[in-house]
């Protein structure tokens, strides 16, 4: 039996009218009923299990409320999981979904890994024998899944900070295991008053981190789009005039590579993180700029390709190359300058993409792009392109582990200000520094060890 | 080189092959335990040799012999007979932490070591070269020496060192050479490789040898050793003996200079060696091409006995030509008008990757033949006589048909070290350090005998003195904590009045002296003053009381992880699993797993290129096993 209780949500993010947000474990009911206050009810066990109670989600921090939900109880072992199993009904939308898994969290629930209620329903036995294959199928499915969306997402500069914070912290680990380690080494090893000050600056960075963690330019919401066509074709102007007319926000995304820039911009309610590549606006080719390997990648990942043709002039091989990129693509085809003479009908790219949205714009006249901003529109809400980054699991994920290694680095400030000894400083360091590593997927390995060797001449 | 002229020479339960530090711990557990035991050196003049530096202990080596002590070896008494120093390292940084480290007399160390061989009735102990293994359907059967001899055992335990085609290095010169001027083992190496055996090339080295008498130490600062003497084992109470110092000094700029001017004359700079050589032991050329921005080094000249003058120089290992050796130590501090006596070398020698092993330190591929030591790709006497203790104790087991005896992460750094050697394997030569312990605030080298000696008593091992000493310690243990957390101490104006000189804040009501020495600012020793009634208590039970409350948060926590981490350690993996038909698993996992074949989950996961989702997996597939297995007992 496992022991630690899990959550998830459990619906498809920004979809439904409804969210649902469940809990799983021995500590499911009593977690809820820290958080729930009831219309009628002051905790769970007072009503029946299996029946719909309505109240209040309420922050125990500030006590004010979250939203307002419809909370289940279902008791073990007759539960998906064989396990206690709590589900909090709330209102769909990224944030109240959010909020509330973000409350569990801080009351004593750990995220569940990919496929974990599956899982756990297995090892308990609620599933039958004949599914195990499936099962670990979907184990595997899952982790690729989330692992894709956390790549995505570690595109962002949040994955550079935290990083570089790790570095830091790696640092001060080297500092301290090599003084235990070498200790008849004339080094110059940290002072307690260094390891303050290294460990009060990682603090604020680390809360300034969780404060921008959705407000901030990091991790924003939206269909991931990206641009594509050869030079010349319009593509500047395209996106010049959908920011422009939208207000976009740019950000700048190093950590990967410097020439990629994200812009958000909210088209008819339709969130779209557009995937720029400062090549589209200086040399005007994003494979050019960043190589085909990359510009591959990158359309892999998107949710949508917006890909532009000049129509004054006949496909080129270029065009054919890019056709060929973007096969299996949910992808919106423009034939801009409709405004010069048109050598490319619809028919000529339907030969080879025939389920693809084709629409004839000119830039300069503005024709066709209210079409492409419907179109948008109806590909969206009828589900056809879907915002595959679970985002807000992984914000929540991140979240959650900031705020531990949060907790965890004031646990070793504490003890570095009480100046004991070293290695019980480093207790807390280290787990500061796993916590982090869990958001950029670094996994603990030779890292500290090498370090020592790297920065310190030691050794007979 | 055939063998065709063999003879049978005997017949042995357990048969080592070497008398390093390896093998004597090797040798001494099975015959201890009651087996008949044969031990076969190159040089009965070279038992338990220290070719390298005249230490035992230090940061993470000091905990290694603690935990041999503790499990009924050798290590640690041999120490406390032979040391001619004594320090405690690192008490200023925890308990968790604290090291012992003592120099040995070299030439006292290895000959104590060899009488308790040829006393130990159940060892017979004799000089011969093995250049052969002899290995019938998968199982190690006897041993074949160069001259012949055919010894059939039960079980073989190999500690070769860096005798397996040794090769010196010194400047231009090499030669085929053991340690310390010994003969090399050039024959096992090629037998086994007949065998299907792979090996690969590690190296290290050694600094040289000066003349007491050429040394000025008035211009280098002294390093006595501590007052008061720590005993490495377990079983030695108090030691009083006469100690001698060590002495620091340090490299000149000139002695970088004549180093970068002849860098080219360096085998490792040339290029004629390929090995790979540890980066905790770097050569002093190692030191000042990577640190050119220091202008000195410190070195250390350390006594290599009493009867001897030969001094070991600490810091200035080097394979530079002996012209250039000379040229350079002569430009150190102190050192202006040194003699050399032995040169510095570096050797290169054959070992085996450890992965090949199972946590037992058996092979995987041919049962009843143990490794243990340099050969596994550790380095140090410590690491060395750590392997040797658990392959003893296995091989015994073994035989005997029993379970093996497996120390994990979290019981010993013994299983840090060898679960780190089986698991990961190692591109260098392994060195402990306290680092590499997860759990290092339970581990202690004051608390070894607490972890350890049950265990070892417990498969015949450790004497029952050993174990009713442990007992009594324990139990003393228990008792004062419960007596201390029983007592509440109340805020009278003395008792205020003593805190306040001991820099603690007043108490305001009744506090248990329990929680008092949980202060930051106080330690069990400090508060005697306040309690009354204090039962009369010897240090080792004093420390273990006061590290045990004082880190009472932090070892809860540490304990809570260690839980989890048993978890994983208990599910068990079949050998006869194929990862490869496991769907769920990536490819690489695949590959890894089916290449190491983990003994457990918790071994599985710390395989690099396995990832938290193929455990997940893989718990998935166990239980699908289970499930299977019962359902056929059901229908039967």
């Amino acid at each position: 039996m496992e022991i630690d209780t899990i959550t998830a949500i459990a619906t498809a993010p920004g979809e439904a009218g409804i969210g649902i947000v469940r809990i799983s474990g021995k500590k499911a009911i009593e977690i809820v009923d820290k958080i729930f206050k009831g219309k009628k009810i002051k905790k769970l066990s007072e009503i029946e299990q299996r029946k719909l109670t309505y109240g209040y989600i309420i922050d125990p921090k500030t006590e004010t409320k979250v939203d307002e939900v419809l909370v289940v109880y279902m008791k073990e072992p007759y539960t998906y999981t064989t396990e206690d199993i709590v589900e909090i009904n709330c209102h769909g939308g990224i944030i109240p979904v959010r909020r509330i898994l973000e409350i569990v969290l801080e009351n004593g629930a750990r995220m569940a890994e990919p496929g974990e209620f599956t899982k756990r329903a297995f090892l308990n036995g609620r599933i039958d024998l004949a599914q195990a294959e499936a099962v670990m199928d979907l184990i595997s499915a899952k982790t690729d899944t989330s692992f894709d969306v956390s790549l995505n997402q570690l595109e962002g500069s949040l994955s550079r900070e935290v990083k570089e914070l790790r570095q830091r912290l790696l640092g001060m680990l080297a500092h301290i295991e090599a003084s235990i380690d070498f200790p008849e080494h004339d080094e110059e090893y940290a002072t307690y008053n260094q390891l303050k000050e290294s460990g009060t600056e990682i603090f604020s960075n680390i809360n300034r981190l969780l404060d921008t963690v959705y407000t901030g330019k990091i991790l924003r919401e939206g269909l991931k789009t990206v641009i594509l066509g050869k030079p010349n074709v319009g593509k500047s102007s395209l996106l010049n005039k959908i920011l422009r007319e939208n207000r976009a926000i740019v950000t700048d995304v190093p950590g990967t590579t410097r020439d990629i820039i994200e812009e958000y911009v909210n088209i008819n309610g339709i969130p779209l993180k557009i995937i720029d590549t400062a090549g589209i606006r200086e040399t005007n080719d994003i494979v050019e700029k960043i190589g085909v390997d990359k510009a591959k990648e990158l359309i892999s990942r998107a949710d949508l390709v917006i890909t532009v043709f000049d129509v004054s002039e006949n496909l080129t091989k270029d065009d054919m190359e890019i056709i060929e990129l973007i096969k299996n693509k949910k992808a919106i085809i423009l034939l801009n300058k409709t405004d010069l003479k048109n050598m490319i009908a619809k028919e000529d790219i339907e030969k080879y993409l025939p389920d693809v949205k084709i629409i004839y714009t000119s830039m300069i006249t503005g024709i066709g792009v209210s079409v492409l901003e419907d179109t948008l529109k109806d590909m969206f809400f009828s589900g056809e392109v879907k915002i595959k980054d679970n985002v807000i699991v992984t914000n929540v994920r991140h979240r959650d582990q900031l705020l531990k290694a949060k907790e965890n680095l004031s646990d070793a400030i504490n003890a570095i200000n009480l100046e004991l000894p070293y290695d019980l400083v480093e207790v807390d360091l280290k787990n500061c520094w796993e916590n982090l590593g869990e958001i950029t997927g670094d996994t603990v390995g030779e890292n500290i060890i090498d370090k020592i060797f790297e920065d310190f001449c030691i050794g007979k | 080189m055939g063998h065709s002229a063999t003879y049978h020479a005997g017949n042995y339960d357990v048969i080592v092959v070497g008398a390093g530090h390896a093998g004597c711990e090797a040798a001494l557990a099975p015959a201890r335990m009651g087996l008949k035991t044969l031990m076969l050196t190159m040089s009965l003049d070279s038992v338990a040799l220290m070719p390298c530096n005249p230490a035992i202990g230090g940061t993470g080596k000091g905990h290694l012999v603690r935990e041999i002590d503790a499990l009924g070896g050798e290590m640690g008494k041999n120490t406390d007979k032979s040391f001619i120093q004594s320090r405690m390292l690192n008490t200023s940084k925890g308990p968790a932490v604290h090291s012992l480290r003592a120099q040995a007399d070299k030439k006292d160390y290895s000959s104590e070591m060899k009488s308790v061989l040829e006393n130990e009735k159940n060892v017979t102990l004799k000089q011969g070269e093995v250049v052969d293994i002899i290995i019938e359907n998968g199982k190690a059967i006897a041993v074949v020496t160069r001259t012949g001899a055919r010894f059939n055992g039960e079980a073989i335990i190999v500690c070769t060192g860096t005798y397996l085609k040794g090769k010196i290095y010194i400047g231009e010169v090499n030669y085929f050479g053991g340690p310390n001027g010994l003969e090399p083992s050039m024959y096992l190496t090629e037998h086994l490789e007949e065998q299907g055996f792979e090996f690969r090339r590690f190296k290290t080295g050694t600094p040289a040898r000066i003349h007491e008498d050429s040394v000025n130490y008035s211009k280098m600062e002294i390093q006595p050793g501590d007052d008061e003497i720590v005993p490495f084992s377990f079983l030695n109470d108090r030691l009083e003996k006469k100690q001698v110092p060590c002495y620091l000094t340090y490299t000149t700029l000139e002695t970088h200079k004549i180093i970068m001017d002849n860098l080219d004359r360096s085998p490792l700079y040339a290029g004629q060696m390929e090995s790979t050589g540890p980066r905790y032991c770097p050569s002093i050329e190692d030191k000042v091409v990577r640190f050119s921005d220091k202008n000195k080094h410190q070195i250390f000249i350390e006594p290599e006995g009493l009867g001897t003058k030969e001094m070991y120089v600490q810091g200035m290992s080097t394979s530079l030509p002996a012209e250039i050796q000379l040229k350079m130590y002569r430009t150190m501090i102190g050192l202006e008008n040194v003699e050399i006596m032995r040169e510095a070398y570096a050797i290169e020698y054959d070992c085996i990757d450890p992965t090949r092993l199972k946590r037992s330190l058996e092979y995987k591929d041919v049962e009843n033949l143990f490794f243990a030591g340099q050969v596994n790709g550790s380095s140090g006497y410590e690491e060395a006589a750590a392997q040797g203790i658990v392959a003893g104790i296995n091989a015994v087991l073994k035989i005997k048909g029993e379970n093996s005896l497996i120390l994990d992460r979290s019981q010993a750094y013994i299983g840090v070290l060898i679960d780190d050697l089986v698991t990961k394997g190692t591109n260098e030569p392994y060195r402990m350090m306290t680092s590499r312990a997860e759990y290092r605030l339970t581990l202690r080298q004051d608390n070894a005998d607490l972890r350890l000696t049950e265990i070892g008593y417990k498969v015949g091992l450790a004497s029952e003195e050993r174990y009713q000493k442990m007992l009594s310690k324990k139990a003393a243990i228990e008792s004062e904590l419960t007596r201390l957390s029983d007592i509440k101490i109340t805020p009278t104006e003395k008792a205020n009045n003593i805190l306040h000189r001991l820099g603690s804040s007043p108490m305001k009501k009744p506090v248990t002296l329990y929680d008092l020495i949980k202060r930051p600012e106080l330690s069990y020793d400090d508060i005697a003053e306040i309690d009354n009634n204090r039962p009369e208590l010897n240090k080792e039970v004093r420390i273990q009381v006061n590290t045990q409350i004082k880190y009472e948060g932090y070892i809860k926590k540490q304990m809570k992880q260690i839980d989890q981490f048993k978890k994983l350690e208990g599910k068990k993996l079949s050998k006869d699993i194929d990862y490869s038909k496991i769907k769920g698993l990536r490819l690489e996992a695949r590959q890894k797993l089916n290449k190491l074949k983990p003994e457990s989950v918790g071994q599985a996961s710390r395989i690099s290129g396995v990832s938290p989702s193929d455990i997940n997996v893989l718990l998935v597939y166990l239980e699908q096993q289970r499930r299977i297995a019962d359902r056929s007992e059901n229908i039967d």
